[in-house]
């Protein structure tokens, strides 16, 4: 079907963003700043309530190597420091500021030296204050992801602009918009990491995005030492899962349990690389990101800048508000791997890429039927696992089994449910006991 | 001013009430279940239709009683069990409808009601019902009627394309019982005619050898031209085509129908080319019996059959070589039914070992070459 083995064909309905520029919001009057944004351990608050801050001021400080740290997202008063609903569906301690209405913002750094001059170690030092994750939705810390152990080489920087995701055109707007940035960020972190090559991957359904990067490319192309490229993938779902990405470009299989340094590869989404190189050059944090408004339950589908912090309703609101029929699902996400939201109140964070709002039309409520080994789940799933299988062993709680036919390499990416005829949650009972499997692992390990 | 904002607050919190939670994803493909059976009936429609067009109307009550009885019994089961009724997910249909294409064309009208009851309750509901059950239903009520009723299901009316049939036979409409089972040679009895059965080209093979069934030629055999037979295994051609149908449309893959014609067809030429008057060439065997509808119908169930790719293949090697060794040298001209059944009990067991490599489960130290 494609690069990589089994994959899936959605509704993409790109088409009702492709085409919008990105428009920035103004910053909102309240911003809600969970301390817990990225995977690893949550940010330390470093601020009280009554004080007052301004924009692109630490709110919270990095609780760990693998963690990140927040910032304020505009100037005004710490109005309260509590739990709130968060994207994750739980609630997070978040710092609330009032705005000011000022966007009075704090003195910025830039480096005087060009970007690929600045000192290897000072990038990792910007990359890490500025707070940047990954913003393809994994929100993993950047800068532990530039900094692997002492024995593991990268030859190949891949970026990640595939946007596999349905219904998202937020990279796609970003690549359009700020080719240069993208670009820069590849020369940056393929110099980081010492790199032979760079390539930016970009799925066939964005040509204009790719003809924009390919002219910057050509333009950087005699000032680093890495050869950088832009490669055209097919368009298929998960392209853009790093497994399967890696694969494409590569031909390289992260082994079971890796990651992509085990095959000497670096994968980081292109707004990611576009975030950093802002962090090196001007010192600038990430307050701000694309975000995709889309789907048949809002009135005018958009892309839209906005500062991190910003309450969804306000970006629904901004987009015409919902249909009169009203929002069924609320999603921050894209239909495939996104989190269905019980309110609008939550805030946009590092990683929304996304918000997607389904009718009741395109919601679907089917009680599962009994699984007629179809093998649908098996010619689907990316991993070559057998879906139907792990859920035999999912619902009789035999996790040692499921783990044992390859439970935990599951990537969760939804194919298996997307294409089971009898409505079978599949890939919920494999996330079910993963989960039940890292438990037992966390418990061994207390034992011993 | 404030009245309204309290309005709309109202109002948004009426429509996050409405919010519908729930994990990834968000978006299905349109397959359904019932949506697989109902491609499966297209694909058999045109061997279907040949079959009632080459053996009357009578073809027809025989699988519409089938059809009906098969759905009858899954209703009385589920109603008996206080389960939920299931005869909606068209497989009983479906089952009743291959069932019906497996039987003579003579069939009384117990054989098929008792064929379908044994495919229904004893190969799908005692086990569980859809998804559930070991062996193919339709294949269990078959063998069950063949190993029971022997005399009944090996009358083999002659079809209409043979152009053995008397004028006054054409078109004839009514059903009139045979009911002692005998075959009846061509002729007009005082009653009009009944039927007009003879051998079917296995059968004159398994018992006289090649040379007996030089006049079969594979164009009529492979059309459906004047052999007698199983109502749905009239027309091998109508049959790859329903077949080729199902794999274009994604509903079953080839592994299966490809592997058990090819081991067949590897087996019928070896033999053949050793002794051509004892044994059938490939290009016979392919297009009699229940070659084509078991590789492309029967053996390719989901629920009874291997999920991996590979291990399709070997399942439908499995099934091509039992075939072959019951034709050859068994006591039965016909081994399909036989050999998809004995295949269907390994089924688990080609399962756990016989699976294609995961993603990712390479030696850790290649660099992620395989």
């Amino acid at each position: 079907m494609g690069s990589f083995p089994g994959g899936v064909h959605p509704r993409y309905e790109k088409d009702l963003t492709a085409g919008k520029a990105t428009r920035t919001l103004d910053p909102p009057a309240e911003a809600v700043i969970p301390m817990s944004q990225h995977i690893g351990a949550p940010a330390k608050v470093c601020v009280e309530k009554g004080d007052e801050v301004r924009t692109g001021q630490v709110v919270g400080e990095a609780g760990g190597f693998v963690s990140s740290p927040v910032h304020a997202t505009v100037s005004g008063k710490v109005k309260v420091i509590e739990d709130r609903p968060h994207p994750s569906g739980k609630d997070v301690l978040s710092v609330v500021i009032e705005s000011d209405g000022e966007d009075a913002w704090v003195d910025l750094d830039p480096h005087e030296a060009d970007l690929l001059e600045i000192p290897l170690n000072e990038v990792k030092e910007r990359i890490l204050e500025a707070g940047i994750v990954g913003l393809g939705g994994a929100t993993f810390p950047s800068h532990v992801k530039l900094s692997p152990p002492a024995d593991k080489t990268i030859d190949t920087v891949i970026l990640n602009g595939a946007e596999c995701e349905p219904y998202l055109t937020a990279d796609h707007r970003l690549m359009l918009e700020q080719p240069r940035a993208v670009a820069q960020g590849l020369a940056l972190i393929a110099r980081v990491m010492g790199a032979a090559r760079g390539i930016i991957a970009v799925e066939a359904n964005k040509p204009d995005a790719i003809q924009a990067l390919e002219a910057e490319v050509g333009k950087l192309s005699g000032s680093v030492d890495a050869k950088l490229e832009v490669k055209v993938l097919p368009v298929v779902y998960p392209q853009g899962a790093e497994k399967q990405l890696i694969y494409a470009l590569l031909g390289r299989e992260v082994p079971s349990g890796g990651l992509p340094m085990d095959v000497s590869a670096l994968v980081h989404n292109v707004g990611t690389a576009a975030s950093m190189v802002r962090a090196a050059c001007e010192g600038r944090p990430l307050v701000e990101r694309i975000v995709t408004v889309t789907g048949d339950a809002v009135k005018e589908p958009d892309n839209l800048s906005v500062r991190i912090g910003t309450p969804v309703r306000e970006l629904i609101e901004a987009c015409g508000g919902y249909v009169d029929d009203g929002p069924a699902k609320l999603i921050a996400g894209g239909p495939m791997m996104g989190f269905a939201q019980h309110t609008d109140e939550v805030p946009v964070i590092k990683g929304t890429s996304g918000i997607l709002v389904l009718s009741k039309r395109l919601v679907r409520r089917v009680e599962p039927g009994p699984c007629i080994r179809c093998g649908e789940c098996i010619r689907h799933c990316p991993m070559k696992l057998n879906p139907a299988e792990l859920v035999l062993y999912a619902e009789h709680d035999l996790f040692a089994d499921a783990e044992r036919v390859g439970a935990l390499d599951c990537i969760e990416c939804g194919c298996c449910s997307w294409g089971c005829p009898a409505s079978i949650p599949l890939v919920q009972h494999v996330r079910k006991v993963k989960v039940e499997i890292m438990a037992e692992r966390a418990k061994d390990r207390k034992a011993s | 001013m404030a009245e309204k904002e309290q309005a709309d607050r109202g109002k948004a919190q009426e429509a996050a009430r409405a919010l519908v939670v729930s994990s990834s994803p968000h978006d299905f493909s349109k397959r359904t279940t019932q949506q697989i059976m109902w491609e499966v009936f297209v694909a058999l429609l045109p061997a279907t239709l040949i079959g009632v067009w080459s053996f009357g109307f009578r073809a027809a009550l025989v699988m519409g009683l089938t059809v009906a009885s098969a759905l009858g019994f899954e209703a009385l089961w589920q109603a008996a069990a206080r389960r939920p009724q299931t005869v909606g997910d068209g497989s009983a249909a479906l089952t009743g409808l291959l069932l019906a294409l497996n039987l003579p064309p003579s069939s009384s009208w117990w054989i098929c009601m008792v064929g379908a009851g044994v495919a229904i309750l004893l190969g799908k509901m005692v086990f569980g019902g859809l998804g559930q059950n070991v062996f193919n239903p339709a294949l269990t009520g078959r063998v069950f009627l063949l190993i029971a009723f022997p005399a009944e299901m090996t009358t083999w009316l002659v079809p209409r394309t043979s152009g053995k049939l008397p004028e006054t036979f054409l078109g004839h409409g009514t059903i009139a019982w045979d009911g002692s089972g005998n075959v009846l040679a061509g002729g007009v009895s005082s009653q009009g005619v009944d039927m007009i059965t003879a051998a079917t080209p296995l059968g004159l093979l398994s018992e006289k050898g090649a040379s007996a069934i030089t006049d079969v030629s594979f164009w009529d055999a492979f059309l459906g031209m004047g052999i007698n037979g199983s109502l749905g295994e009239v027309s091998a051609m109508l049959l790859l085509a329903g077949g080729v149908y199902l794999g274009f449309r994604r509903i079953i893959t080839l592994h299966i129908p490809l592997s058990f014609l090819g081991t067949m067809a590897v087996i019928a030429t070896i033999t053949n080319l050793i002794d051509p008057n004892m044994y059938a060439p490939a290009s016979i065997h392919l297009v009699t019996g229940g070659a084509m509808i078991g590789a492309f119908f029967m053996a390719t169930d989901y629920v009874t059959s291997p999920i991996h790719p590979a291990g399709r293949i070997v399942f439908g090697i499995g099934c091509g070589l039992l075939t072959m060794v019951i034709r050859l040298w068994g006591g039965y001209p016909e081994g399909v039914s036989f050999a998809i059944l004995l295949m269907n009990a390994t089924t688990p067991l080609i399962d756990r070992y016989v699976h294609g490599r995961k993603f990712g489960f390479v030696a850790k130290d290649t660099g992620g070459k395989k």
